[in-house]
């Protein structure tokens, strides 16, 4: 015998009311979280500026014939090391990299040193003490149609990079 | 004179009578009297128990605030003139230099304090239920001290700042996921934590003031919140523990 539908639907199932109420406590929630997350997506993207205001990763530093051969010149404000060797010229970033301090030239032991942690480097850039983990970066180094030198710091190069000039 | 009588009733609502009743009154009603316990364990107030370094600490902080208030009305987070205000601060302001090192040396104190609180706090199990989240808390509290520690390292604007916050920020860069260089590395040079901290790809104007709003405004802001719940949970837990 057929039980009447309406008993069994009280037995098991939930009133309109309850899941109405449920659906509106949660979708309440939610719209909470979204707005709290909208908010703090805008402090976020807010300290990523669209524009910065540093100076130009590409540059001239003067002209090839300015540079000694084996001389290493330090870019005054810059950051950069040209040197010059009897191969040709290279663009050394001066970065240590260990933890980013400025490492200087030693010209009479020709020899770089940090002095923050006291990596040291030969002229190529090449680690050989302290706790730097690899050899200085190398820059792309180009010759510009008016002749003179240009240091891209945006690109690296290989630690066989040369600019014949 | 009714209106002194009333003045006086004003700021002091419980009379003068003195009964037991009114004593515990005047504790209950009196906001000074308030921020401490009505009534504390008699281990509580040993000294070779806490050793006062969690007020040490209220006090070093409070140091560093004052101090830190005044060092702001001859600051310029600015960098053409911060190094220069600095050394004002150093030969020109008269107790300049005492200032300076009044808040220097608090902020060391500070350190070490906090460093000493939470090897007390460890070795008398003071970290177990139900102060386990309090732990917490502190642990954020040390790390607020730290950070406080480091923005106002960039701040003189010399050499030692300049070099100093380099090496913290390229440590920044070897986050993982959220450093540039950093294991499972998600973002860039231009979007990593490094950048976020120097507002830019190199130490500039942009890193001197959000160095400068972190170290006076964000940083305390969230150390006198977090010293707020801290000290709140510490009276909730029925105050300084004690041996069971």
């Amino acid at each position: 015998m057929l039980k009447p539908l309406v008993d069994d639907l009280s037995e098991t199932t939930v009133s309109r009311r309850r899941v109405l109420g449920s659906a509106l406590f949660w979708a309440s929630w939610g719209i909470v979280v979204v707005i709290l997350g909208v908010i703090g997506g805008g402090v976020l993207r807010c300290l990523y500026p669209r524009a910065l205001y540093e100076a130009s990763k590409i540059f001239k530093v003067g002209s090839p014939e300015s540079y000694k051969i084996g001389s290493v010149n330090l870019v005054t404000g810059r950051g950069v090391w040209i040197v010059r060797e009897q191969e040709g010229f290279y663009a050394i970033l001066a970065k240590c990299t260990h933890l980013g301090c400025q490492p200087i030239w030693y010209e009479d032991q020709q020899v770089f040193k940090c002095p923050c942690h006291g990596s040291r480097f030969h002229k190529d850039g090449v680690n050989f003490a302290g706790p730097a983990p690899r050899p200085l970066d190398r820059l792309y180094l180009s010759l510009s149609s008016d002749g003179r030198l240009e240091v891209d710091k945006g690109k690296t190069a290989s630690l066989d990079y040369r600019l014949k000039a | 004179m009714n209106i002194f009588i009333q003045m006086w009733r004003s700021l002091f609502r419980t009379g003068v009578t003195d009964s037991p009743v009114h004593r515990v009154f005047r504790v209950v009603v009196n906001f000074s009297l308030h921020l401490h316990p009505a009534r504390v364990s008699k281990n509580g107030i040993k000294t070779t128990y806490t050793f006062c370094l969690g007020g040490l600490n209220v006090l070093f902080f409070v140091m560093t605030a004052i101090t830190g208030g005044l060092l702001m009305i001859y600051y310029t987070p600015d960098v053409d003139k911060a190094y220069a205000n600095m050394l004002d601060l150093e030969n020109v302001i008269p107790f300049g230099t005492f200032l300076r090192n009044l808040h220097r040396v608090s902020a060391h104190a500070m350190v070490i304090a906090v460093s000493l609180h939470m090897l007390r706090v460890f070795l008398t199990a003071s970290y177990k239920s139900p102060r386990e989240f309090n732990w917490v808390i502190g642990v954020g509290l040390l790390l607020m001290t730290f950070l406080l520690s480091f923005t106002g390292y960039l701040l003189p604007w010399d050499q030692l700042s300049y070099w100093a916050v380099t090496v913290g920020t390229t440590m920044a860069e070897n986050t993982p996921i959220v450093g540039a260089k950093g294991p499972f590395s998600v973002l860039g040079p231009e979007e990593d934590m490094r950048f976020i901290l120097l507002g830019g790809t190199s130490i500039d104007q942009p890193t001197l003031i959000r160095f400068y709003f972190a170290h006076c405004v964000g940083l305390p802001g969230a150390l006198v919140g977090l010293m707020a719940l801290h000290f709140w949970r510490v009276r909730k837990a029925g105050g300084i523990s004690r041996p069971l």
